[in-house]
């Protein structure tokens, strides 16, 4: 994976959150306080822009300027989580002009702990921790796995959510009531790797 | 040098307002805010906060105090951020009853764990006598 491609992916990953960004407030709205599709929307347009018009000198540098772009930007917590996670992933990546599939799960294994770390989640808590770590161990686990399957089986840990009682965050206040929706982060983690895997998946053929 | 305060909240005008309170008790406290977004919206700003933090640092050492949800996600990330070895400590006490206390708690000189330790315990003070 090199520059153009991480670029690609976080282009993407933009895209696709702009026209979810409606979605994510209305899951928001249920079990949160609405406002993860206007936050998110927010960052990742600002982050988008800034990757269309600059240079780096490593993909290192450039994560470290996305993840201080979603700390400015996002608001909310989602902003020091996303934040943290590429910042984690930056300082894995530091230096590198390009990096290998392994190099890249690594990093985001990386950032995973640095989002766990920071929000005090574990996995099975209804959030964004419950798309990242079965993902990423997948992942690390089968580093040649298809990324179709990866996209499908992203898809399928988001869908998980829906039935777990929320733990943290705001959500954690409902209690049962929190049962029967999507996380909204774990919906937005969802469109991050899947457009990571769609674009990986077109680097390689 | 006393110890320095920050004041945080997803509002902006909340510490505005606390801070003129509080610096008319104890004006010569280093009360530094950060309320809003960057833009002053409604949320918290790690960059914000980090600011903040710099500005009341002293010798003495920086108590936080804050409001609701991501403020203390932000506060951590912000002390990260930081690139000196400011002190600094989170006050788990409710913002305004906290705030007031550690003000007075760090104009009489005291060290950055008794101003910690007298936000902390007016969540034992009841409201109504």
């Amino acid at each position: 994976m090199n520059q153009q491609n991480m670029k690609d992916w976080l282009i993407l990953a933009n895209e696709r959150i702009q026209e979810q960004k409606d979605y994510l407030s209305e899951l928001d709205r249920a079990i949160g306080d609405g406002d993860h599709g206007v936050n998110m929307a927010r960052g990742f347009q600002e982050v988008s822009n800034k990757l269309a018009t600059q240079e780096f000198t490593d993909i290192g540098a450039m994560l470290q300027q996305v993840a201080m772009t979603l700390i400015g930007k996002v608001g909310g917590a989602s902003g020091p989580l996303y934040g943290t996670a590429f910042l984690k992933a930056s300082t894995a990546l530091k230096g590198k002009g390009e990096c290998t599939n392994i190099d890249l799960a690594n990093a985001l294994n990386e950032a995973l702990k640095g989002i766990k770390l920071r929000g005090k989640a574990e996995i099975g808590e209804k959030t964004m921790v419950d798309v990242w770590e079965p993902v990423v161990s997948k992942w690390l686990d089968n580093p040649e796995a298809g990324m179709d399957e990866l996209i499908e089986f992203t898809h399928e840990c988001m869908v998980e959510t829906k039935a777990m009682e929320a733990k943290k965050g705001r959500a954690a206040y409902l209690g049962k009531r929190s049962i029967g929706t999507f996380d909204p982060g774990a919906v937005s983690s969802e469109l991050l790797f899947s457009s990571l895997f769609t674009v990986l998946k077109g680097a390689a053929s | 040098m006393s110890v320095g305060i920050v004041l945080i909240s997803h509002s902006h005008e909340l510490v505005e307002g606390l801070r003129k309170i509080l610096h008319q008790i104890q004006p010569e406290v280093e009360i530094a805010i950060a309320g809003g977004t960057e833009e002053n919206e409604i949320g918290t700003s790690a960059i914000k906060i980090k600011q903040a933090i710099e500005k009341a640092d002293s010798e003495s050492g920086v108590a936080v105090l804050f409001d609701l949800g991501s403020a203390l996600l932000n506060a951590q990330l912000a002390v990260e951020l930081l690139e000196t070895n400011t002190k600094v400590a989170f006050c788990d006490a409710p913002l305004v009853e906290g705030a007031y206390t550690a003000v007075i708690e760090a104009g009489i000189g005291s060290s950055l764990e008794e101003v910690v330790k007298a936000a902390e315990s007016v969540k034992e003070v009841p409201k109504l006598l």
